[in-house]
């Protein structure tokens, strides 16, 4: 019956730890927001009980009132304009920051997160996979590319306070630098099923020659650049899209981050939302030139695979293949 | 409080005009259409209340150890389903609405008396049958039904609520046509429009967003159940369907839901305050056009929810300004309400004590809704406790505090006879005290990281869960009393006289309880609303 | 309730007349935004594939939409002078014409299930897991052009049934000549569902038959 008690010396556990410097700005934020939530609260109290007990029904006091509509208007518009005017500093301020952990660089060391019910997959860059935690090197920025194998999932990491969805059959994305080293929670923070509560687990956030070691120890198998290279062979995309192959497709060296011409008119912008699209939809943005015919690989392909030939159509640059064909002459390059 | 001449019981009303069964279930009157719905909504409010219960249990200690995860997961749907659409959604409309707004108009009923009774037809077999689907077919999706869960993957009778609720929907577009067609149409001679009661004004308000916004939600709600039951793809990613869609349509009518729950408290409050403080409302005009802005501006808010979500940053910009506009009116009416009591001559009767209560709370639960629409903050207590806290200031604190304290004022007016006085401020500052002590402790939960719908949780959060699972207790205390001694009143209380208060207002002007056609002769109104000094 | 007295909460007939008007019209509201739900969504995935919902579109019988549309305003013209009829007090015109509108809305129904049945033949019905044979370039955005197709048409029918359910009711109290002037208002409430019913298909048919490419 031990769990019944509750166990003191853990204490109020109130505030999870800041690890990152946008950790700490929100929680400045926040401090701010309570500030201003806290004065008027108590102003509110202070006024209710004051004035209940000023004109309690039983007291003499003088009630005869000067005021007129006209004043009461005056008095009601400056105290709406005045906090108009707080509410929109507030807005300012915190739209601010909300643009810092989802738009980030994308040659940032991008982490690979698939969520499903119910446990997290995070793949590194040098290929080694982990379930349900997170291993990440203090002071670098970390881009996580996340989707989703079934439901909504949240991914959630109360230290750093970052949170984005995680959505089927699309990528979002969320930056962060953790600036401490130490463990701390990860959470599913979006209902998806009966385990939901489960799908939890820990970041490790260690020191760069520490999360070395850790790739090391526990890293196996091939980087996501390399997976995907062998994937792009195996799957025949490169029948059609590397050399003078008898169906023309178009090149895919350097084409991440281009902007490119679309047959229906209009351009796109080749990330990596597009990229997967055209795997799984190859009809939906077909490019400027080119015949609509390349097949779907959607059920055909899983969503690891999807991130690995992503990984390495983005890892291309412009002449890789005319130097050494579809292998590309960056082998042993690091991966971005 | 009662006046000075003790008062002669009238000798007809509609209470004794028929006592057989058949006389309550195929009544028009709008006033016993009224005690329909109460009796439905206070059924479904604590079958929702139990399921509440059962969950602050098993969140007493960090393991899932009391019921399954299946099970955990049943319970707040159930919460949820049952307390958001057939308790909070008709609460003050159905009951206090229905009873007195033909009364407050002066009115001898609602435009539509059938479909009034039809609709609380409607309301309550579509109830029973959802509750019926949610508990047998087990239906784990929370009362929010995302997709591609509710459409794709959970293994349950989400059709068949789906479809309950669906049902429910009429109802509410029943009572919002009803409410706008009486109001504008019947009311008594000399009242414009800027001589109502603020609650009149709310309820109308309300019955613009059941009208406007139910009719979205009918159409979710249909495309879940063709995405079940055809496999039409609308919301199905893997169909080229976007689950975000399903969000926008579902916010787009559960934003402004909220404000059906909350516009009518604030009618309630606005007449209690300026009846116990005995002064005018301050800033009448004001008043009005809030409810009016809030209504409005409801409508272009619902995004908030979505900031996480993976809808563009800019939109969530966008919606993060309007949400931060839509604070500005809330604050007028709570600055209002305290500024009427400027002056006043106060007494803390038990409506009043509910009614303050209400202010706080509001005011607690409206700021923490600024800080939720703070962005940056969001990101962090997104689908956490705080969000939790936050909304059961609002619908609990707000919206049923308000409930409980329009249901006290006017119990005089509804039954004929007064209540107990000391218990009823016993009730009432319990619910005060229980409340704060069940949610606040939320508030810090959901910014230590604590996400919700988990059944099973860290072992830090614990001491917090505690505490909020023993205000719950006290909570529950406050709740069950007034069955008790208004139960009590109904069968042995004194007679209240037709205006016990001596408050303003035409519901005021005829016996209690009023006659079946509520005025003997069609009233005259001469003067503004609140007129007490 | 006859002639000269209203119900018991109006003060006089006037007073129920206009109720009765805006109460419709406030329901008529409802179903628009019911509708509205779903053409804004359409709407969304329009523009996002502009191509494919544009060719997939040109799959649909644009001759047979436009024949429905007359038979629908045809529809809608026999019940405004069902209305005129009664209102003067002409029973029989006044069934006929209504009975009229009634065979039409039937004609509409068969049309719309002819269209149906072909669609089902050439595999273009993609619900309950049929097969969905889309000749043409992206079927998998054309599939979801064709869920909205079944969505809005299959509501749209949905509504000319209840439509003609009631229709038929007034048809029969028509019929019986009870009370004129209660017929009278009923006559013209129910036209005006049925009025609403047609407009509601204008945007249908131009959302889905005529949006085309090429």
């Amino acid at each position: 019956m031990e769990d019944w008690l509750i166990d003191l010396r853990q204490g109020l556990y109130l505030l999870p730890e800041a690890v990152s410097d946008y950790a700490s700005r929100v929680d400045a934020l926040y401090l701010g927001l309570v500030i201003v939530s806290g004065v008027l609260t108590v102003a509110l109290v202070v006024l209710v009980v004051g004035l209940g007990w000023r004109y309690r029904a039983s007291s003499p006091i003088d009630r005869t009132d000067p005021r007129t509509e006209r004043i009461d208007r005056i008095i009601e518009v400056t105290w709406a304009s005045t906090l108009l005017a707080v509410f929109l500093g507030l807005f300012v301020w915190a739209s601010m920051l909300y643009f810092e952990p989802y738009r980030g660089s994308t040659d940032a060391m991008t982490v690979n997160v698939i969520g499903k019910q119910w446990m997290w997959k995070a793949q590194h860059p040098d290929g080694t996979r982990e379930i349900n935690t997170l291993h990440v090197p203090v002071g670098e920025t970390v881009r996580l590319r996340m989707t989703s194998q079934d439901v909504i999932h949240s991914f959630y990491l109360p230290s750093l306070r970052l949170k984005r969805d995680v959505l089927p059959e699309r990528y979002t994305d969320a930056w962060f630098t953790a600036d401490q080293t130490g463990e701390h929670w990860l959470f599913c923070a979006e209902y998806c099923g009966t385990d939901h509560s489960r799908m939890r687990g820990k970041i490790v956030v260690m020191e760069p020659s520490a999360y070395d070691d850790w790739l090391t120890r526990t890293g196996g198998g091939p980087s996501p650049v390399a997976q995907g290279r062998e994937l792009f062979q195996s799957y025949g995309c490169s029948g059609c899209h590397v050399g003078d192959a008898r169906v023309r497709a178009p090149s895919l060296a350097g084409i991440y981050g281009r902007t490119v011409p679309l047959a229906k008119g209009g351009t796109i912008t080749a990330d990596e939302g597009y990229l997967r699209d055209s795997i799984v939809q190859p009809q939906k943005h077909v490019v400027a030139g080119y015949e609509p015919v390349m097949p779907s690989y959607a059920g055909q392909i899983s969503e690891d695979e999807i991130l690995q030939i992503v990984a390495y159509i983005q890892s291309l640059e412009p002449g890789d293949w005319e130097a050494g064909g579809p292998v590309g002459n960056n082998v042993n390059e690091t991966p971005r | 409080m009662s006046t000075a001449t003790p008062e002669a019981w009238p000798r007809e009303h509609y209470l004794n005009a028929g006592w057989s069964i058949r006389s309550w279930l195929l009544t028009t009157d709008h006033k016993r259409i009224g005690w329909l719905y109460t009796v439905s909504i206070t059924a479904f409010f604590f079958l929702g209340g139990f399921a509440a219960l059962l969950i602050r249990l098993e969140l007493m200690t960090p393991p899932g150890d009391l019921m399954s995860a299946e099970f955990y997961n049943e319970m707040f749907s159930i919460h949820g389903i049952v307390m958001v659409w057939f308790f909070l959604i008709p609460s003050i409309p159905n009951t206090l609405g229905n009873f007195l707004l033909p009364l407050m108009l002066g009115a001898r009923d609602l435009a539509f008396p059938r479909l009034n009774l039809l609709s609380w037809y409607i309301y309550t077999v579509g109830g029973l049958f959802t509750i019926a689907a949610v508990i047998l077919g087990g239906v784990d999706t929370g009362w929010t039904f995302y997709t591609p869960y509710s459409s794709m993957f959970s293994n349950s009778a989400v059709m068949a609520a789906v479809a309950g609720v669906f049902i429910v929907g009429f109802s509410s577009i029943a009572t919002g046509i009803n409410f706008i067609v009486t109001t504008h149409k019947m009311r008594a001679p000399g009242l414009t429009w800027f001589r109502l009661p603020l609650f009149v004004w709310a309820n109308y308000a309300t019955s613009l967003i059941f009208v406007l916004a139910t009719p979205v939600l009918g159409i979710t709600l249909v495309l879940i159940a063709l995405e079940r039951a055809l496999g039409i793809g609308i919301f199905d990613p893997a169909l080229g369907g976007d689950p975000l869609l399903f969000q926008h349509l579902f916010w787009f009518y559960s934003h402004p839901a909220v404000y059906i729950m909350i516009l009518p408290a604030f009618g309630v409050v606005s007449e209690i305050i300026t009846c116990f403080a005995r002064k005018r409302i301050f800033g009448y005009t004001g008043m009005v056009v809030a409810i009016m802005a809030i209504t409005l501006f409801g409508f272009v808010v619902w995004g908030h929810h979505m900031f996480v979500s993976g809808q563009s940053i800019y939109a969530g910009i966008l919606f993060s300004f309007f949400t931060m506009l839509v604070a500005v009116p809330s604050a007028i009416k709570t600055f209002n309400w305290t500024a009427t009591l400027y002056k006043g001559r106060i007494s803390f009767t038990a409506p009043m004590i509910y009614g303050l209560s209400f202010l706080g709370l509001f005011t607690i639960g409206g700021l923490t809704g600024v800080i939720l629409a703070a962005l940056a903050v969001d990101i962090h207590v997104h689908d956490t406790y705080f969000v939790v806290a936050h909304f059961h200031y609002i619908m609990v604190g707000g919206a049923v505090t308000a409930y409980l304290g329009g249901l006290h004022f006017w119990w005089p007016k509804l039954t004929g006879r007064m209540y107990s006085e000391i218990w009823a401020r016993i009730a009432a500052l319990a619910l005060f005290i229980g409340f704060n002590l069940t949610f606040f402790p939320q508030f810090l939960l959901g910014y230590a990281g604590m996400p919700r719908r988990y059944h099973a949780y860290p072992e830090d959060f614990q001491i917090l869960h505690a505490m909020s699972s023993l205000g719950a207790g006290v909570l529950a205390i406050g709740y069950l009393l007034p069955l008790v001694y208004l139960g009590w009143s109904m069968l042995r209380g004194p007679h209240a006289g037709s205006n016990p208060w001596d408050a303003r207002g035409l519901e005021w002007r005829t016996s209690s309880p009023p006659p079946k056609h509520n005025f003997l002769e069609t009233p005259r109104v001469d003067e503004p609303a609140y007129h007490y000094e | 309730m006859s002639d000269a007295e209203p119900a018991e909460q109006f003060d006089d007939l006037d007073q129920q007349k206009h109720a009765n008007l805006m109460g419709m019209w406030l329901f008529l509201a409802t179903e628009l935004l019911l509708f509205g739900g779903l053409f804004a969504s359409f709407g969304v995935f329009r523009i996002m594939h502009p191509e494919t919902f544009g060719e997939a579109a040109s799959h649909l019988s644009v001759s047979l939409g436009v024949a429905n549309t007359v038979i629908l305003f045809t529809s809608g013209l026999t019940t405004k002078l069902a209305d005129e009829a009664v209102e003067a007090g002409r029973r029989g015109l006044g069934l006929a014409l209504l009975l009229g509108t009634i065979a039409l809305g039937l004609a509409f129904l068969v049309i719309k299930g002819f269209e149906w049945h072909h669609e089902y033949e050439i595999g273009l019905m993609p619900v309950l897991g049929l097969p969905f044979e889309y000749p043409g370039a992206d079927p998998r955005n054309a599939r979801l052009f064709f869920n909205f197709y079944y969505a809005m048409t299959g509501l749209h029918a949905a509504h000319m049934l209840i439509g003609l359910g009631l229709l038929s009711i007034i048809a029969l109290l028509l019929y019986r000549w009870r009370d004129p002037p209660k017929i009278a208002r009923q006559v013209r409430i129910s036209g005006l569902y049925w009025a609403f019913v047609d407009v509601i298909w204008v945007f249908v048919f131009t959302f889905l038959y005529l949006l085309r490419s090429g």
